[in-house]
This record gives structure tokens, C-alpha cells and sequence, in this order.
């Protein structure tokens, strides 16, 4: 395989033209004759009993449609969830609210600056309750989130994973027994992973079009599930599925936020059916910062024991990770996608237990990287420490405690899963000798010696993604609820028309990852088509073959696996088609060039003729079935397990604790690649967005629940001031599970990145006795901790 | 994102203006709107008339008195920072206005605009305050001039009154052996956003001692305020670093310093001393 | 009101609420939906747009503000069915993913390359600061707005970054 592109190197993307011309079709873009806006009145309290909610001022006004409250839509019941544990979002609540944020009532008018008039002049009567945030308090029950509950916490997560209690006690034993060995240390830190909001620049966004008498829905969504939406819609209002058509079309960027069916599009939907005219409803950036779902959000004691030579002999996780309110489509599922990952690439027995507990706030869920991030960071925080107690290049440790290449095939990590392919040392030296690792070292060693706080730091992380087996269902992991029994699936149709061009329908509900260049790609290459040729058609319910969307950096391996299949499927007729015509064997049928040709020789038939012929069953060798497309469903038999290096250098003005980062490498394998560009652009945006983590993002919550970084004021995102241009590299260690040996990049520089800029700043203020800080390393924080360190 | 319902006039003079003003008690000035704007589509501010000055010519320049410089009322951040005048006479005003915002907010926000603002982490206002800022305000009864350190009353509160606009800033020219500085540390870290603690100075020296100062601080306290201490103590030394850390430890002297977001009380002061040694440094410098 | 202005360089008018803000004029009484609106705050920079040659937030701006004025979007920019160098460098360096903060970035960098042709990798950063994206961490923002620069200035770009793979 080549080390570049698996699939004829790069394309530029097809999407662009349009997205560079001010020609992109977002939801809120979408025009309809008569379309009404919707707007909420929301709870400004975390905690509170409605005491009444008087529409009338609202409802006289001029343009005011209507004005809903929990009453009008009780019937539909709450908002559905993949994984159910826990209390269901009522789709307005008019009893308790739980959380700022939370839907009241919702008005629709005739335009969106009415509709906020007429929120505005709804007058609801609150008694305000005290508020359950901090995440020890609620794990102590001292007070319930929701009063019908008999404990905050939903659900605690086990590693090893299958592991009984007394496997599990046995686990922790083994570990306990080495600490009083006198050639071990044990190190052991609590550390918050903060609560993050994603952030999309293109806030979410729904239009829903009932069309009287034909009783259907038109949907447009800016979400990364249509099909789930689809089946979710067609459930409230009684519709069989092909009565719902979701169309998402460009969707401004998602990061898993958009992977919930939220009460608004079930509520936007119920008024167009309720009015008859399209209504559409946009969120606000200050909404989306209390409606949204959040990600993150963990508090846990990471501990290592291991020999003074760098032997680790355990590694221990015990935390808390806030759900928020209400459960919605993944929530209580996200910290279990941390256990996966719990012992990284590394071969230590490893104990690990997070107890999931509801709180006074806005649900979590997935936020890029889900999970694995939070995993990663605290393993590879307390591995760094542990590094610094026993006076090893961290980097050495690594490597001393990977799961060995030679363990693969066949690998199972300590948290008990089988893991695909993976070659972790290579991946590390080939890190080491890109960022030039000695030579960073004696970089930052001069630099030191002139007075400056430079410091370097390394981590490395195994990722799971590409989900995955339709075995899942079984876990719990059922898509039921959405009409989607086993959603897991890739799913893709490739046609070639009759004037040999093809289109390639498949169920990705893509935000930017390209996927009109790469589906393209994979057929084109298959087919031997010029990607011009090809249209791709996804994001919409009523084109595309069921799937469930876009996430978990599923979509290559996954769908496009489908996409392969499919198009393998295509080929193998078309094969059959062009020896039929150019009186050849079919086995020496080749395509290339925008046609078939017999190997060897000149003789080549072009897609046009094979396509013509397709259509016109009488010129088709006998007994073939007329027609030229293909339908895939690709399951795989697992996940897909990336890996790779991340290694930054900052510098500290330890006078104002201002972190600066100088720069930051990359070495990422993600197993085969069908777009570098493309490829790169993911880590890219995944590094800031694990760097945003590390040193500017916070959604702060006071004691109350109120939210106070809820704008964008607050709410610091990195700029391009504060991001250096990163350095990235590759490993290439393809997976075995899907045909085109790729893994997924979506999220592989979020789970990398964290852990990596905090090491780094760490070991710049090492000699000021800093060991410790927890993120983001924003000035105030890495300044008290010096002052903390020197007290 | 959705203002409530306003009227709107865009008066092509100040009488024009000052009558609507007088004539509509609820009324806000809208000049650049960076600051108005977004209160207004958040709803914290829902003023019932919004007079647009604008169109009202004569605003817009920066002007050589002879012995001062003014900064009209629709000079935006941008054409401070960019003023040869300004930073001759008023670098801690030019470095502020560099650092307000970013380029799309520079181009459209005014400096006299961040003025009536007055917001309690801007750069600017405390750069006013070093210079001896003079604010020249109108009203349909004449026109009246408050001085900088007059000016800024509490959090987001300046001296203007209701009918009020304030038509220009003048800073006072300054010669030989006098020089300004102005140095923060923004919210998102470097110079970038509002300040979490900001120091402007403006500093003469003669025969070798110092001989006048003007020292304020932004970020820390409820609004743009004189750092008193430091300057005195300034004054009548030497101007050496040992003088200047020590004059600087009093940037917060008589300041009720407040918690934020961004900074405790104790981060808050340690940084507006840092940065009073910096800037009266940086000022010291420029007065050769 | 009656609102009128220069729009890519056609005259245009229209009633508007004196609330009606640029960007909502432009949306929604234009039809001109490639000027986005991405926060509330003046933060994120995706409703940029050119006023007067200069790059604004058309979302902190009324429409009444900009009557007189000329105004270019993102849709303005291409002539003849030729792309503007930026579009251009954009497309040809993966300058964007998502593609929600593109136009308003475009029109960033199209003003700051009017006032400066070749930036250095800190101007670019520092010119595009108030322009937020979440996709591209920035990295081929910066090479597509090199790669702009140099064709305004008739040179050769630099290659792309995967082309030395």
C-alpha cells in the first residue's frame, strides 16, 4: 500500500466551490413559502418549580401563531434516548425544570424577531429550589436531582470490562499487593477533565415542512443523524418512515453535538403539523451554550504504581463524570466509551471505575473524541508524573510498557478487548526522530539555562472509533428508539445511470470531513471513473440507504467500507458487461481511464457503452439481469483501534502564568489513508480543539447552575493567534477488519492533545516545584499554581 | 441576536442629535456599536430610541490644536492605532486601541465610544486617564469638559448625562522627556482581548529624576481608575527599575480590587503591579 | 424604513425594521445566505463582510447604518466565473471543512491582503484573529492565504503540504 493515499493521492474537494462562494446550503438557508419561526422561553433557574406559565400577553400580539406549553404536547411523551437510564427530557416542562436552559414554552410567529418579542412576553412564576452541581455533592445524595430517583448516580463503568466484582476486587488486589514493594513508587493525582462546549460556528438548526394532505414531513436538520431523526419524527407523529424525508445538507461542523435528536426539532415538527406551514427555528449562540449538550466533565484519582526503572505494575482510575439533567441519545454510554481505552496501548493490569451522577445542568454527551479523551488525559497525565518521580525520559517509559507489535493480530488490551493492528513503538520513534526528540530536549535545556520556563511534553494514546458491530445492540447500544434496529451498519448504494455516470448514495451525515470527495474517490477509483463523474448523495433520508450518521470517526471505516463493497459489487457486473462486448475474459477486464480494458492489449470500452449496454438487457450476455447498481451493508467485526504520538513545547511567562505554545508534532496512524489533505485537515482540528481544552475552554457553572462562560465572550476558543502551524507525520499500520485498512481520523488529535500541552507546561515549571495543574492552563490557574508550588 | 423594537434617526448634525436626545429621555448614541450592539440583540439594553450620530460631519478626524490633539467622536480604534499624532503624543492610547478587539471590531468601534462605554476591563479609558485626558462633551444647553480622571464613575457608567454626547477626546502634546506606555495581559493570555489587568503611564523626566507621572489601571476594580500611589511615589525619583518596582506596588493602593472570571483579588494585584513596573518602564523609556 | 446600499456592486433597496440588523438584511430581504451568522456576541467573525473596502461584523451593524454604503459579500467576489486568488487558495489548500466560517473568513483575508499582499504567518494569524473556526485549527487558513498573497503578487506558491508526501 502506498504510504500516501490508498486511492490515487489527493483530490481537491468537491464541496468546496460551493462552501468558497457564499453557495452552501446550511438549514437556516432553506427558504420556504410561509415560513413561521419558533422561539423558547426558557428556565432561568437550574432548579424550580413552575408555578404558571400565562401566555396571553404573548399570544395577543401581532404575528404571534401560537404559544405551546407542556400541556399541548404531554401526549407525544419525552424526548426518546439511545441508552435510557436516567430521567427523560420532557419536551417542555412545565413541572420541575432541572437545569438553566431548560424548554418552558415555545412560541411560534411570523418572523424570528417577533418570535423572541413574544418568548419575551410570556410570564412564567418560578419557585426557586437549590441546585445539585458539584459532582461529589451529588454523589453523596445529600440532595436528589430528580426526587422520583432514588440515587444521583445512574450507572458506574467497570474496567476490565466483563470483569465481575470479585474479578474486578482481584484486579485491584494484584495492584495493592506491589505498592509496598521497596523498588516501587505509587503516584497518585486528582484531576478535573472540565465540561466543554462544543461549538460548532454554524449553531443548530431546524426547519420542518408538513405538508397537508400528502401527510408527510420534510425535515431539514442541521444534524449529523438523519436517519435517526427520520425515524424519531416518524415515531412522535405516528409515520411510517418513508412518510419522513430529513435532509441535512451542509452541516457546519458538528463535533458530536449534532448527534442528538433534541426536543426542539420534535417541537418545531409539532407546530408545522399543528399550523400547516413551515416552521423553522434557529438557536442562538447563548441557547446553544445552555440547550446544547456539553461533553466532558470528569473529576477522578488517577494512580500509578510501577519499579524505580519504569515497570509500570498498575494503573487505577476513580472518578465521577457528570451526565447533566436529562439523558438524551448517548449520555451515560459516553464514560464506557472511556473504558475501551482505559489502559491505553499499554499492557499494566488497570482498575478502572467511573460513577456516572445526573446534576442541575445541561445533559452531556459526545463531544469529539467522547470518552477517550478523558481516558486518554488521566492515563497519560499520571503516566508523565510517574515519569517525572522516578527520573525517566517519558518517552522511554512509554515504550517500555506498550503491548508489544508482536502481540498482534490477536491483541487484547487489559480492559479486555481485542484490539485490531497496532505497532506503538514504531509510531513513537518515528515521533521522536520528527520532532528531532534529543534535540527539543538540549533546545529546551538552553533555553532554561537563559531564565525562560520552556518546557517539552510528550504523550501517546490508542483510540477506539469506527463503531462498529452490529453486535452492539446486544451491549445496550440499540438505535430501537430512532426506528434504526441495528444502526451501526455502513450502508451505501452506488448506480451507474445509463449515460455512464454514477452516483453513490450512502447514510453519512458528514460537517466537513469531505465526504463528497472521498465516497468519490473510493468509487472512482474502483470503477476507474473520473470523480467528476460521480455524484454523491448523503445527509438525505429519502436518497440514501439507512444509516446512522456521522461520529465516532466511523465514517470511512465504516460506510465507506459500504461504499467499497458496494462499488466492488458494480465493478464485478460491469466486468461481466465489458468481455461480453469486447469478447474478452472476464478476468482480464481491468478499468482505468474512464472505462474497461483487457489487460495487454488496446482493446478498452468506455463507462458510456458498459452503461448503455446495462440499460438494454438484450445485448447483455444471457441470463443477466438488466440494470448497473449495487447495494452494500457492511458490518464490521470490530471497532478500529487508531494510535499515535503528540509532542509540544511551550513557554511560560512565569510572571503572568501566560503559556505560550511554540510548536506542536503530530505522528498519527490512522492505518491506510484515502486523502492526506483530508487527513491532515482532521488532526488539525482535532489538535485545537484538544489544545482549546488544555488552555482556554471552561463551561463554568457557579453553585446555583448558572452557566457564566455561556457566550462566546467567555467561552474562549483558540484563535489563530494562539495556534502555531503544527507538524505532522504518519505511521501507516492498516486495520484488518474492512477492505480498505483504514481506521478513522476524526477524533485521534482531540484524544491526543490535552494531556500533551499540560505535560509540556508541567515540565517547564518543574523546577518551580509545579507537578500539577488542572485545565485550562489559563493564566490566573498556572500562576497560583507557581505561587502554590513556591509556598 | 434579535434587538427589540427601536426608533431610529441618523441626524446629519449634532443639534439635530442633541434635540432627539432631549426630546427622547430613553434614547442611546450609536456611533461605532461594537459595545451597544451587542447589549442590545442580547437584551440587556432595550433603549427606545437609537440616534445614529454617524452621519454628522466633522466627527471623524483626528486634529492638531497646537497644543493638543483631538480625537473626534467617530475616530475608530483603527485610525488611533494608526495615527502618527497619537502615538507621538499618546503612545499608551495607540498601543491601547491596537489591542481592542480584533481587526473587524478596530475597524468599526470609536475610541470616544469605548470612552462613554466604560467598561471596566477596556484598554483605552486607562490610557485617557495617563494622558490627561480632557472630554468634550455637548448638550443642547453648550458643551462642557470633564477631565479623564473625572470621567469614569462605575462600572459602565462615564459622567455623561442623559442628553449628553461626547463629541471628542483631546489629548494634551507632549514634548521632549515625556512618554507613555500602556502593557495588559488580555483574558485569552498575550494582548488579546479585554484585560485581565492593564496599566497605562505617561511619565516626564528632567535632570535625570522624575518629574511628573500618570499612572491607571483597567481590569481590576469596578472601572478605569488613577493609580495614585505609584505616580507619587514616581515622582521626584530617579526612575531607576528598584524605584519603579517599588512605586509599582502601590498600583493598587485605595482600588477595591474584584474577583472575576479571569482573576482573583490576589492574581489581579499581582499583575497590575507587574504590569504599573512594566508600563511606567516601557514609559521611562519613551521619554529617553 | 427604506434601507438602500451598494451590493457586489448592484444598487439594492429594501424596507427594514430600524432593529434589522446588516446581516439579517442581507439574508433575508437579499436572499444572500453566504454571509452567516455564527454567535451573538461579535466574537466569531462569520457574518465578516466588506463596507467600504474594510472588514466588519454585518451582525453588530443595523442595515440602517450601512444605507449609502458598498457593501461586498462572499458572493461578490468571483468575476466572470473566475475565483477570487483567496477563494482560490482556499480550495487549493483545504483552507476549510465545514465551510460555515469560510465566507466571513474569505472576506477577512481578502481586506487584509488589500492592505498588505505579502503578511507574514503572524500577520495572517493576527489579521484573522477575529474570525473563528472550529474545524482547521487555523493550520491551512494560513497556507491558503500564503497561497493568495502569492498570487496577488503574480508569484508561484509554495506546494502543498501533502504534495511532498
Amino acid at each position: 500500500m502506498s504510504s500516501t493515499s490508498v486511492l490515487g493521492g489527493v483530490v481537491r474537494r468537491r464541496e468546496d466551490p460551493a462552501l468558497i462562494q457564499g453557495g452552501g446550503r446550511y438549514t437556516d438557508d432553506v427558504k420556504l413559502a410561509g415560513t413561521a419561526h419558533a422561539a423558547f422561553v426558557r428556565s432561568p433557574f437550574a432548579h424550580a418549580n413552575v408555578l404558571s406559565v400565562d401566555t396571553s400577553a404573548a399570544e395577543a400580539m401581532d404575528g404571534v401563531l401560537a404559544v405551546y406549553t407542556a400541556a399541548d404536547v404531554e401526549h407525544l411523551g419525552p424526548l426518546v434516548a439511545q441508552v435510557p437510564v436516567g430521567a427523560l427530557r420532557p419536551l417542555l416542562n412545565n413541572g420541575t425544570v432541572k437545569h438553566v436552559g431548560e424548554a418552558v414554552a415555545m412560541v411560534v410567529a411570523v418572523d424570528p424577531y417577533v418570535a423572541r418579542d413574544a418568548a419575551d412576553a410570556v410570564d412564567v412564576d418560578y419557585d426557586a429550589l437549590p441546585a445539585v452541581v458539584d459532582l461529589k455533592h451529588s454523589l453523596s445524595d445529600e440532595m436528589l436531582v430528580h426526587g422520583d430517583m432514588e440515587s444521583n448516580t445512574l450507572i458506574s463503568w467497570t474496567g476490565p470490562f466483563g470483569a465481575d466484582a470479585d474479578a474486578l476486587a482481584a484486579v485491584k488486589a494484584g495492584i495493592d499487593e506491589q505498592k509496598s514493594r521497596d523498588d516501587v513508587v505509587v503516584v497518585s493525582q486528582e484531576m478535573i477533565n472540565q465540561r466543554l462546549i462544543p461549538v460548532p460556528i454554524e449553531p443548530r438548526s431546524v426547519l420542518a415542512d408538513y405538508q397537508i394532505g400528502y401527510g408527510r414531513f420534510d425535515v431539514y436538520s442541521s444534524t449529523q443523524i438523519p436517519s435517526a431523526l427520520a425515524g424519531a419524527i416518524g415515531k412522535y407523529f405516528g409515520m411510517a418512515l418513508n412518510q419522513v424525508t430529513v435532509k441535512a445538507m451542509e452541516v457546519g461542523g458538528g463535533f458530536g453535538c449534532k448527534l442528538n435528536v433534541y426536543n426542539d426539532e420534535v417541537l418545531v415538527a409539532f407546530a408545522s403539523k399543528q399550523l400547516g406551514c413551515p416552521v423553522k427555528w434557529t438557536e442562538t449562540r447563548r441557547e446553544a451554550a445552555n440547550s446544547t449538550i456539553q461533553g466532558r466533565g470528569w473529576i477522578a484519582t488517577a494512580t500509578m504504581t510501577g519499579t524505580t526503572d519504569g515497570e509500570i505494575l498498575g494503573f487505577e482510575l476513580d472518578g465521577i463524570a457528570d451526565m447533566g439533567a436529562y439523558s438524551q441519545n448517548f449520555t451515560v454510554a459516553i464514560p464506557f466509551l472511556g473504558v475501551f481505552v482505559g489502559s491505553g496501548q499499554y499492557s499494566f493490569p488497570t482498575h478502572w471505575k467511573m460513577d456516572c451522577v445526573t446534576t442541575h445542568t445541561m445533559t452531556t454527551d459526545a463531544y469529539r473524541g467522547a470518552g477517550r479523551p478523558e481516558a486518554a488525559y488521566y492515563l497519560e497525565r499520571i503516566l508523565d508524573m510517574y515519569s517525572r518521580k522516578i527520573g525517566m525520559d517519558p518517552a522511554e517509559v512509554r515504550r517500555k510498557n506498550y503491548i508489544p507489535a508482536s502481540e498482534f493480530p490477536g491483541a487484547v488490551s487489559p480492559m479486555g478487548f481485542p484490539m485490531d493492528t497496532g505497532d506503538y513503538e514504531a509510531n513513537l520513534d518515528a515521533a521522536l526522530e520528527s520532532a528531532g526528540w534529543s534535540g527539543l530536549l538540549a533546545e529546551r535545556d538552553a533555553a532554561r539555562a537563559e531564565g525562560r520556563h520552556v518546557g517539552v511534553g510528550i504523550a501517546t494514546y490508542v483510540e477506539v472509533c469506527g463503531f462498529g458491530p452490529s453486535g452492539l445492540v446486544d451491549l445496550g447500544f440499540s438505535w430501537a428508539e430512532y426506528q434504526m434496529p441495528s444502526a451501526f451498519n455502513g450502508s451505501s448504494l452506488v448506480r451507474v445511470h445509463p449515460d455512464g455516470s454514477a452516483t453513490v448514495s450512502i447514510g453519512t451525515g458528514p460537517s466537513g470531513q469531505g465526504h463528497q470527495t472521498t465516497w468519490a474517490q473510493i468509487v472512482g477509483d474502483g470503477l476507474g471513473m473520473d470523480v467528476d463523474r460521480i455524484r454523491v448523495i448523503h445527509g438525505d433520508t429519502e436518497e440514501a440507504p439507512p444509516s446512522i450518521g456521522t461520529f465516532g470517526s466511523r465514517s470511512a471505516a465504516v460506510d465507506g467500507s459500504a461504499c467499497y463493497e458496494a462499488t466492488q459489487k458494480v465493478q464485478a457486473k460491469a466486468a461481466r458487461i465489458a468481455a461480453h462486448l469486447l469478447e474478452a475474459s472476464e478476468d482480464d477486464i481491468e478499468f482505468a481511464d474512464g472505462g474497461a480494458h483487457v489487460a495487454g492489449t488496446d482493446s478498452s470500452v468506455g463507462w458510456d457503452e458498459i452503461a448503455k449496454a446495462a440499460y438494454q438487457p438484450h445485448v447483455l450476455p444471457e441470463g443477466m439481469e438488466g440494470g448497473l447498481e449495487a447495494h452494500a451493508i457492511f458490518s464490521p467485526g470490530n471497532a478500529t483501534w487508531p494510535f499515535g504520538t503528540h509532542i509540544a513545547m511551550v513557554e511560560v511567562d512565569a510572571a503572568t502564568g501566560d503559556v505560550r505554545l511554540l510548536r506542536y508534532i503530530g505522528m498519527d496512524d490512522c492505518g491506510n489513508v484515502i486523502s492526506p489533505m483530508i487527513v491532515d485537515g482532521q488532526i488539525h482540528g482535532g489538535i485545537a480543539q484538544g489544545v482549546g481544552q488544555a488552555m482556554f475552554e471552561d463551561a463554568v457553572y457557579d453553585m446555583d447552575g448558572n452557566l457564566l462562560s455561556a457566550s462566546l465572550v467567555d467561552y474562549i476558543l483558540p484563535t489563530a493567534v494562539d495556534l502555531p502551524s503544527f507538524e505532522l507525520g504518519r505511521t501507516v499500520t492498516p486495520t484488518d477488519i474492512n477492505p480498505l485498512g483504514v481506521k478513522g481520523i476524526g477524533e485521534a488529535g482531540t484524544i491526543g492533545a490535552a494531556q500533551t500541552v499540560v505535560n509540556a507546561v508541567v515540565d517547564a515549571l518543574e523546577s518551580l516545584g509545579v507537578t500539577h495543574i488542572d485545565m485550562p492552563l489559563r493564566p490566573q490557574r498556572v500562576w497560583q499554581a507557581i505561587q502554590d508550588a513556591q509556598a | 441576536m434579535y434587538p427589540r423594537q427601536f426608533d431610529y434617526v441618523a441626524p446629519s448634525s449634532l443639534d439635530e442629535a442633541l434635540a432627539a436626545l432631549d426630546a427622547n429621555p430613553g434614547a442611546k448614541v450609536l456611533a461605532g456599536g461594537m459595545s451597544l450592539l451587542p447589549m442590545m440583540k442580547m437584551r440587556l439594553l432595550s433603549p427606545e430610541m437609537v440616534v445614529d450620530i454617524g452621519r454628522i460631519g466633522g466627527l471623524g478626524d483626528i486634529t492638531d490644536n497646537g497644543d493638543s490633539i483631538s480625537i473626534g467622536a467617530l475616530v475608530t480604534h483603527a485610525e488611533v492605532a494608526a495615527s502618527g499624532l497619537v502615538q507621538d503624543h499618546g503612545a499608551a492610547l495607540a498601543t491601547a486601541a491596537s489591542w481592542t478587539g480584533d481587526r473587524q471590531v478596530r475597524n468599526r468601534g470609536t475610541c470616544c465610544g469605548s470612552m462613554a462605554h466604560a467598561d471596566v476591563a477596556a484598554d483605552q479609558p486607562v490610557a485617557a486617564l495617563a494622558l490627561g485626558a480632557t472630554m468634550v462633551v455637548a448638550s443642547s444647553g453648550g458643551t462642557r469638559e470633564i477631565a479623564a480622571a473625572d470621567f469614569f464613575v462605575d462600572t459602565l457608567m462615564s459622567a455623561l448625562e442623559p442628553g449628553e454626547i461626547l463629541t471628542e477626546m483631546r489629548i494634551p502634546k507632549v514634548g521632549a522627556g515625556t512618554g507613555s506606555a500602556y502593557d495588559k495581559l488580555g483574558r485569552r493570555g498575550g494582548h488579546t482581548d479585554y484585560a485581565v489587568a492593564g496599566v497605562a503611564a505617561s511619565v516626564t523626566c528632567s535632570n535625570g529624576s522624575v518629574s511628573a507621572a500618570t499612572v491607571a489601571v483597567t481590569g481590576v476594580g469596578s472601572r478605569p481608575v488613577l493609580a495614585a500611589g505609584v505616580a507619587d511615589a514616581l515622582v521626584g525619583s530617579d526612575g531607576s527599575d528598584a524605584a519603579v518596582e517599588a512605586a509599582a506596588a502601590h498600583a493598587t493602593d485605595g482600588i477595591d480590587v474584584l474577583e472575576d472570571l479571569y482573576g482573583s483579588v490576589g492574581y489581579k494585584t499581582h499583575l497590575a503591579q507587574l504590569f504599573a513596573a512594566r508600563a511606567v518602564k516601557a514609559a521611562l523609556a519613551a521619554a529617553g | 424604513m427604506k434601507v438602500s446600499m451598494s451590493v457586489n456592486g448592484r444598487q439594492v433597496s429594501g424596507e427594514a425594521e430600524p432593529r434589522t440588523l446588516l446581516v439579517h438584511f442581507l439574508r433575508e430581504n437579499l436572499g444572500l445566505t453566504g454571509t452567516h451568522v455564527g454567535c451573538e456576541s461579535s466574537y466569531c467573525g462569520a457574518c465578516t463582510i466588506s463596507l467600504d473596502g474594510q472588514a466588519v461584523l454585518s451582525c453588530t451593524m443595523l442595515a440602517a447604518q450601512a444605507d449609502g454604503a458598498e457593501v461586498t459579500t462572499v458572493e461578490g467576489l468571483a468575476r466572470n466565473g473566475e475565483l477570487h486568488p483567496v477563494q482560490e487558495g482556499f480550495w487549493e489548500r483545504h483552507g476549510l471543512q465545514c465551510g460555515f466560517c469560510t465566507p466571513g473568513m474569505i472576506m477577512s483575508a481578502v481586506t487584509l491582503l488589500d492592505e498588505n499582499d505579502n503578511p507574514s504567518e503572524e500577520e495572517i494569524r493576527r489579521g484573522i484573529e477575529g474570525n473563528l473556526c472550529r474545524c482547521t485549527g487555523y493550520h491551512n487558513i494560513v497556507r491558503a492565504i500564503e497561497y493568495a498573497g502569492a498570487k496577488m503578487r503574480g508569484e508561484e506558491p509554495a506546494p502543498a503540504e501533502w504534495e511532498d508526501a
